[in-house]
């Protein structure tokens, strides 16, 4: 099982590095911390108005987070030319992108970990009624998020304009996503809370469908 | 190049057939036929923009021709991890935010070399890198940077090793470490095929002289002084 241990070396690696750098998760949650906060502030919302809208803002945030989180992912390996290094090494290159999967939707998960206290104080929201469904629900929609954007910053990478081209491509595709992530996640925090298995099983479905054609078309993404 | 590196090789070639390489409207090799015999030292020579990088990074298979075959005569299993070409190109092609052993042990790993902090540390006393085996390569020189890009080329024991300009960064001491060591390599039955601007110690290991100009074979020669001369003609 190659792919299993070549996966399990490279995420090694990726977590050393950015344990080693912490160059996205400070961006990250300094930059979901500033938004919640702002909007917070700014709107500064009735508990009714903080249920209906704070989900949203919470997956807006996570959104813009990813985006700046998924930029470096595959350019960072630009800079010394590793990636070719990497493609040299691995007998499947779907180990790459794996890993590079898993260890962005940790990154993200553990800044969305890091964040729900404090959206839960900021909102007013009691998040602890419904914490299991809630944290799959944030699951799903970061790896949904992840698996499209680790895919789209291969390309992005190699192109010019890239700076450009990752949001422009990424939102169009994820907006599916986190319409319904955003829509699960208000049932969830409603003080009626309603788990919305549809939009769970749809989260799942879109995962597995984005995982299989990285794993089918990702040799052709890593190509100069 | 001593010690594990000295493990016999099985011999191994590289056979380019009618190789084309188009990056958009640009055609950065064209028709390239070139045939390596296994354990041979070949020079590549050319200017600039002739297509030396490209056709190292073919053989390297980290760049799909757009028409033509790459094959390594002798191989009995192209899937084996000696068989994959070693590559050293112009960039270090290491983490920086690894130390020297991490990288190596990295790319051990991931291509299933035996014991590979062993054979990490065997490379490291190699190339002259051990007493700084724990820091980080952003903190190395330009030629101690270029030392370890060697020793990751060479982790997995290739039978087929590709330069890119080997001495860039190196001092003349570095260039004589390396001529040393790419000798010692190649002796041991080791293909080598490298890109190279001008004579120096390393061009010296080349039996054969290879000139591309636009992407095309314009020179092979084997004889010393017509060897020279391509080399010489390539640096000016």
């Amino acid at each position: 099982m190659a792919l299993f241990s070549n996966t399990a070396t490279l995420l090694g690696k990726e977590l050393r590095t950015e344990f080693r750098s912490r160059e996205l998760l400070t961006t990250t949650v300094v930059f979901i911390l500033v938004v919640l906060i702002l909007f917070s502030f700014a709107i500064n919302p009735t508990s009714e108005e903080s249920r209906e809208y704070g989900p949203g803002l919470l997956w807006l945030a996570i959104l813009f987070a990813a985006s700046l989180m998924l930029q470096p992912c595959f350019l960072r390996e630009q800079g010394n030319d590793t990636l070719s290094s990497l493609r040299l090494a691995v007998d499947d290159p779907f180990a790459i992108f794996l890993a590079k999967l898993i260890a962005n939707t940790l990154f993200l998960l553990l800044t969305e970990l890091l964040m729900l206290p404090l959206f839960a104080a900021f909102y007013n929201i009691p998040i602890l009624p419904k914490l299991h469904y809630l944290l799959l629900v944030l699951f799903l929609g970061s790896f949904g998020i992840s698996v499209v954007g680790t895919a789209l910053s291969a390309i992005s990478a190699q192109a010019r304009m890239r700076e450009l081209l990752l949001p422009l491509l990424l939102l169009p595709l994820l907006t599916p996503v986190l319409v319904v992530s955003a829509t699960v996640s208000v049932s969830l925090l409603d003080r009626e809370p309603v788990i919305q298995w549809k939009g769970i099983a749809f989260l799942a479905v879109f995962d597995l469908v984005f995982l299989t054609a990285l794993w089918i078309f990702g040799e052709y993404l890593l190509e100069e | 190049m001593t010690a594990t590196t000295a493990t016999t090789l099985s011999p191994t070639g590289l056979r380019f057939e009618n190789i084309d390489k188009r990056y958009g409207g640009l055609l950065a090799l064209r028709r390239v036929s070139l045939e390596i015999a296994p354990g041979e030292c070949v020079a590549l020579a050319g200017r600039n923009g002739s297509g030396k990088t490209t056709l190292l990074r073919v053989a390297a298979r980290i760049v799909r021709p757009t028409a033509g075959k790459l094959s390594f005569p002798g191989a009995a299993n192209e899937a084996a991890t000696h068989h994959r070409p070693g590559y050293v190109g112009h960039s270090t092609m290491v983490y920086d935010e690894l130390s020297a052993q991490e990288n190596l042990i990295l790319f051990a790993k991931l291509q299933n070399v035996p014991q590979p902090e062993a054979r990490a540390e065997e490379l490291l006393r190699e190339v002259g890198l051990y007493e700084r085996r724990g820091s980080l390569v952003r903190t190395f020189s330009r030629g101690m940077r270029q030392r370890i890009a060697i020793a990751r080329a060479l982790v997995h024991r290739p039978s087929v090793l590709l330069f890119d300009e080997p001495a860039t960064g190196l001092d003349p001491l570095g260039i004589a470490w390396l001529a040393q060591s790419l000798g010692d390599v190649n002796r041991r039955g080791c293909t080598v095929l490298m890109s190279l601007h001008g004579e120096s110690e390393i061009s010296a290991l080349a039996t054969r002289a290879v000139r591309l100009d636009a992407g095309a074979v314009v020179g092979d020669t084997q004889t010393g002084a017509s060897l020279r001369s391509i080399l010489t003609f390539a640096g000016a």
